[in-house]
């Protein structure tokens, strides 16, 4: 009995140690993005661009596909129920808003957490076991400020660019089977598909979007910075990173979606 | 030869444990401004952990480590930051960045806390390139560098805001003997040239009487010995016998070392 509530204790004390942490992690991006520039300090130009590059220009293709893919089967399946009730022309509304408020975010999010996520903890984490940051903060430069920051900012300004892009292609896939095999008019699709599509939908996707891309940085370098034991170490810290992504993604989308729901804001 | 110098690095009953294993205890020991001292001990006996409380990378449970008179212990997160600067660290593995070029790498930590203008940035980092002998390397990525390449470059870098104590951690690891004796070389070097302080751990012996001024034998937390390379020479201690003719029956527990070393 006395193992047990050792065991429980442990484990509380280490997800309070982890949730602490991350929050200082959070704490500590915000304020080198914010006031950072005040202390003549700012995220450089350069590895800026250079994170949101990779992380958005090239993510644009799979981003694309997926959220494509998504739209036609998301625009078959209903069409196979929408057909019964004689409401097949439904079927744009149903892609476009079902896109837009949920799939294209999340989709969006979950292919990022796999490819940057992974990326952004197997990089520092390494840079951790090969001393590197530990030579960072030799050298007296946080690396809060020179590492996460300009990653936790380039996804942030990104992800929601990426989303758009997902929202696009989703809706487009659903056109397709619309106006190809459902032989809707092209004209009457686009008429439907924007029609019941409010601007609540839009901004409610995309405020997923960003609440998305602080999960994936901070929890990306948290795992990073939180490495050890060598190689092993870096392939545990990344699995670790992506799956705990997915987790919190997920979590953060329901809550979300209730809050608009219940409180309909 | 340097006793009429300054003490430039005062460490004063430093004791340090981590998970209750108790890691240094009780270690006294000062260090002269200009000379090379060199900790040397077997794996495991706490050598690099005195070497990050001596650069303030971690703090201690008890004492103090002083640096021209002012007590990192004591310091802020600000004040600490200002006094590394004053800090060069030569790393074990070299902790290059591998996403930046050789250039870049030595020109960080001037881009970081100076406003020199880029010109004058790139005169400073040939100029360090050019006192470990790797002028002409600027543009090279350091996973295209041999390891004791590497190890240069991470010296010129240590070296580049102009500190007055440079701390290396075990310089010749992992290098062959002539890789070794040049980075041996460029340590004494460097250290008469800019005047500088030296702080080298190593376990590597010919190293050790190579470039010492003085030397501290570190055995089981606790400083054995401090002397000339002549006086640990002829030491009558034991330990300090076996440990630098790396015989295999003496005073140290071989089984208790390996397992440290694991």
């Amino acid at each position: 009995m006395l193992k047990l509530f050792e065991k429980i204790g442990i484990a509380v004390k280490e997800w309070a140690t982890v949730s602490i942490g991350f929050m200082r992690l959070f704490a500590d991006a915000c304020y080198w993005i914010v006031f950072g520039p005040s202390r003549q300090k700012p995220v450089k130009r350069a590895p800026l661009f250079e994170q949101m590059v990779f992380m958005g220009t090239k993510s644009i293709v799979i981003v694309f596909f997926v959220c494509f893919f998504t739209g036609i089967v998301l625009a078959m399946q209903s069409a196979y129920q929408l057909e019964k009730m004689g409401g097949l022309i439904y079927v744009a509304s149903l892609v476009s808003i079902a896109i837009c408020r949920e799939l294209g975010p999340v989709l969006t999010a979950l292919v990022l957490a796999g490819r940057i996520g992974a990326a952004i903890t197997a990089e520092i984490g390494s840079m951790k076991v090969n001393e590197q940051i530990e030579a960072l903060e030799t050298m007296g430069i946080n690396p809060v400020r020179f590492l996460v920051a300009p990653k936790v900012l380039a996804l942030f300004l990104m992800l929601p660019c990426l989303t758009v892009v997902g929202d696009l292609a989703g809706i487009f896939g659903g056109y397709l089977v619309g106006v190809g095999d459902l032989k809707i008019n092209s004209y009457l699709y686009m008429q439907v598909a924007f029609k019941f599509l409010s601007l609540k939908d839009i901004y409610t996707g995309l405020s997923k979007a960003f609440v998305f891309s602080l999960i994936i940085s901070l929890v990306g370098t948290y795992q990073g910075l939180n490495t050890k034991g060598g190689a092993v170490g870096v392939g545990r810290a990344t699995t670790i990173s992506v799956v705990t992504s997915f987790i919190m993604i997920i979590i953060a989308d329901c809550l979300i979606t209730g809050i608009y729901y219940y409180w309909n804001v | 030869m340097n006793e009429e110098y300054p003490i430039a690095i005062s460490v004063q009953n430093l004791t340090k444990s981590f998970n209750r294993r108790t890691i240094l205890e009780e270690v006294n020991l000062d260090i002269r401004r200009g000379e090379i001292f060199v900790i040397m001990g077997g794996s495991g006996c706490g050598k690099s952990t005195l070497l990050r409380l001596m650069t303030g990378a971690i703090k201690p449970d008890i004492g103090k480590v002083e640096f021209n008179n002012q007590d990192l212990t004591m310091l802020s997160e600000v004040e600490l930051e200002k006094v590394k600067r004053r800090f060069g660290m030569s790393f074990q593995s070299a902790a290059l960045l591998d996403f930046m070029s050789v250039e870049d790498n030595v020109s960080l930590p001037l881009r970081e806390h100076t406003r020199l203008g880029k010109k004058i940035i790139d005169i400073i980092v040939r100029m360090k390139l050019g006192l470990v002998g790797m002028q002409g390397f600027e543009k090279m990525m350091p996973n295209e560098l041999s390891g004791g390449m590497r190890k240069r470059v991470g010296l010129a870098r240590a070296i580049a805001m102009d500190p007055e104590v440079v701390f290396y951690d075990e310089p010749s690891a992992g290098l062959d003997p002539i890789a070794c004796a040049v980075v041996d070389q460029l340590i004494v070097d460097l250290s008469k040239k800019l005047l500088l302080t030296s702080v080298v751990v190593t376990h590597n012996m010919d190293s050790v009487f190579r470039i010492a001024d003085r030397i501290g034998m570190l055995y089981r937390g606790r400083l054995l010995e401090v002397g000339t390379p002549e006086q640990i020479k002829n030491s009558s201690n034991p330990v300090v016998q076996q440990f630098i003719q790396g015989k295999l029956s003496g005073p140290i527990d071989i089984r208790a070392h390996e397992d440290m070393a694991s």
